[in-house]
């Protein structure tokens, strides 16, 4: 079986690889870019562990081909923090303890990220459904939504 | 497994009609994939359709339907506006398929050539008389979208033929459609039973319906026996009844853990006649 060749641009970098077609995003983000922030819950769509954006899409990334990243502008739960500076969300999700093993943490923070950019004043409700294909086995999800909303609300003071 | 993305519909027929190995379109993937993952299904062709021309795109059309592009998400159905006020049961439907992560990518067209008789896009396309234009290697032809599935996981569509464009019908006047379905959940579950129905009035009086049933039987059904029974009528209790009697006749469907055979019957009975109320009530222009 012939590699293809895929460019594309994760967190705002130009990267390049080969892959075989049925490899999945998430197998060329993990394996050939080392970016292991998406993970494979499931690897069926239900989990949301593997949650990216692409050309600014919430998508999961096990759903979709490597090949198919091609031209396209991908974004990683790497790419959130600015250095050393944390995202409000990643902070918040410290604050409240909105997590435990991590494993989902990743996917549930780009999926609000995803959120709060589309709407900066979601109710409860509305995040709860945003998020209904992020599965979480270890907070029972009540700190996840306490911070989301909690960071919606300071970055709308904040903007 | 070939991996290609051709630039036009005429020759991703080619591609598919040229090949005697397994072969899938590859629109938003969310049953490709899985299929694959779970190595149910290897094809030994992909053909990505999302690089043609104008896949993505909303049109309206000269006589004031639609025309959606194959790759057409949920998100952007739902996302349009204009598209939802006028078929709101179309786009509810859409929406209901999967969670934020999979309406990034659903599309349409992949529900119904997916072959579930659970698919939810299905009925509410059928109520709505949206029919499907085919590419094949010799000829283009329309067909309506109740024709498509044959069975559990099949299509009518023959060895290289292509859905090329999803074509909705216009609204006009004093019509309304609506979509429910019933899950033990409120997010993330296959249809139990699922009904769409569209309807036209003239006053209070129904001069147009169409009703379709999921999840009840091997494909998603059309069922007229359904709309003779709410046509000419202010859909009183009478009516009601009747079209509720009719859908839960025109149920066959399997006992699994997810519904039994006489609650599916029932259930069927229930959502026609609460979609029916809906779809009643925006043909008037009331919010529902
Ligand atoms: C977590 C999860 C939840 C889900 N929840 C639901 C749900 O609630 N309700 C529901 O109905 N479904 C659900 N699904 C199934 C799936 O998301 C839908 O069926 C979806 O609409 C498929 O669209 P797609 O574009 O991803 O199709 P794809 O996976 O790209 O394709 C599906 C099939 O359609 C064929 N196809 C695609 N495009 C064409 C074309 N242009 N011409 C001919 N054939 C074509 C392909 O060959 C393939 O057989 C869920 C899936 C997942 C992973
Ligand atoms: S790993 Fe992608 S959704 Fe679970
Ligand atoms: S913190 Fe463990 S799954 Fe969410």
């Amino acid at each position: 079986m012939s590699k293809l060749h895929v460019s594309t641009t994760v967190n705002g970098d130009s990267v390049e690889f080969l892959c075989d077609p049925r490899e999945t995003l998430l197998d060329c983000l993990r394996d050939k870019l080392n970016l292991t922030g998406a993970k494979e819950g499931c690897g069926t769509g239900d989990c949301g562990a593997c949650s990216v954006t692409v050309d600014g899409r919430l998508v999961c990334s096990c759903l979709m081909l490597g090949v198919e990243a091609d031209g396209k502008d991908i974004a990683t739960v790497e790419g959130m923090a600015d250095g050393e500076e944390l995202h409000p969300l990643q902070q918040k999700f410290i604050e409240y303890a909105a997590l435990q093993c991590g494993i989902c943490t990743p996917g549930v923070l780009v999926a609000a990220k995803a959120l709060l950019e589309k709407n900066p004043n979601p109710t409860e409700e509305e995040a709860r459904y945003w998020l209904a294909g992020n599965l979480c086995r270890c907070t029972g999800y009540d700190k996840i939504i306490r911070a989301v909303m909690d960071t919606a609300a300071d970055m709308r003071e904040a903007s | 497994m070939d991996y290609h993305s051709p630039a036009s519909f005429t020759e991703a027929s080619a591609l598919a009609a040229a090949t005697t190995g397994v072969t899938r379109f590859l629109a938003g993937g969310t049953d490709v994939l899985v299929q694959l993952r779970s190595e149910m299904v290897t094809p030994d062709l992909l053909i990505d359709i999302k690089k043609i021309d104008g896949v993505s795109d909303i049109t309206r059309t000269g006589d004031g339907g639609w025309t959606l592009g194959v790759a057409v998400t949920g998100a952007e159905m739902s996302e349009h506006g204009e598209l939802g006020r006028e078929w709101p049961g179309i786009v509810e439907a859409m929406d209901l398929i999967g969670s934020t992560q999979i309406q990034g990518r659903a599309t349409l067209t992949g529900n119904l050539c997916n072959g579930s008789p659970a698919a939810d896009s299905v009925p509410a396309m059928i109520a709505a008389g949206v029919t499907v234009t085919v590419t094949g290697p010799d000829a283009e032809r329309i067909v309506p979208v109740e024709d498509i599935p044959t069975g559990p996981g099949k299509t009518s569509l023959a060895r290289g033929e292509v859905i090329s464009a999803v074509n909705i019908p216009p609204r006009g006047q004093n019509g309304g459609d609506a979509y429910l379905r019933f899950i033990p959940r409120t997010e993330m579950d296959i249809a139990v039973v699922g009904c769409g129905v569209s309807l036209r009035l003239d006053g209070d009086n129904v001069t147009e319906a169409r009703v379709s049933l999921g999840a009840v039987a091997p494909t998603v059904l059309l069922v007229e026996d359904c709309a003779s029974a709410i046509i000419g009528t202010a859909l009183d209790d009478a009516a009601l009844d009747a079209l509720a009697a009719a859908a839960s006749a025109a149920c066959n469907p399997i006992d699994d853990k997810r519904g039994t055979i006489a609650f599916r019957t029932e259930v069927a009975g229930v959502l026609a006649r609460r979609a029916a109320k809906i779809a009643y009530a925006r043909a008037k222009g009331e919010q529902a």
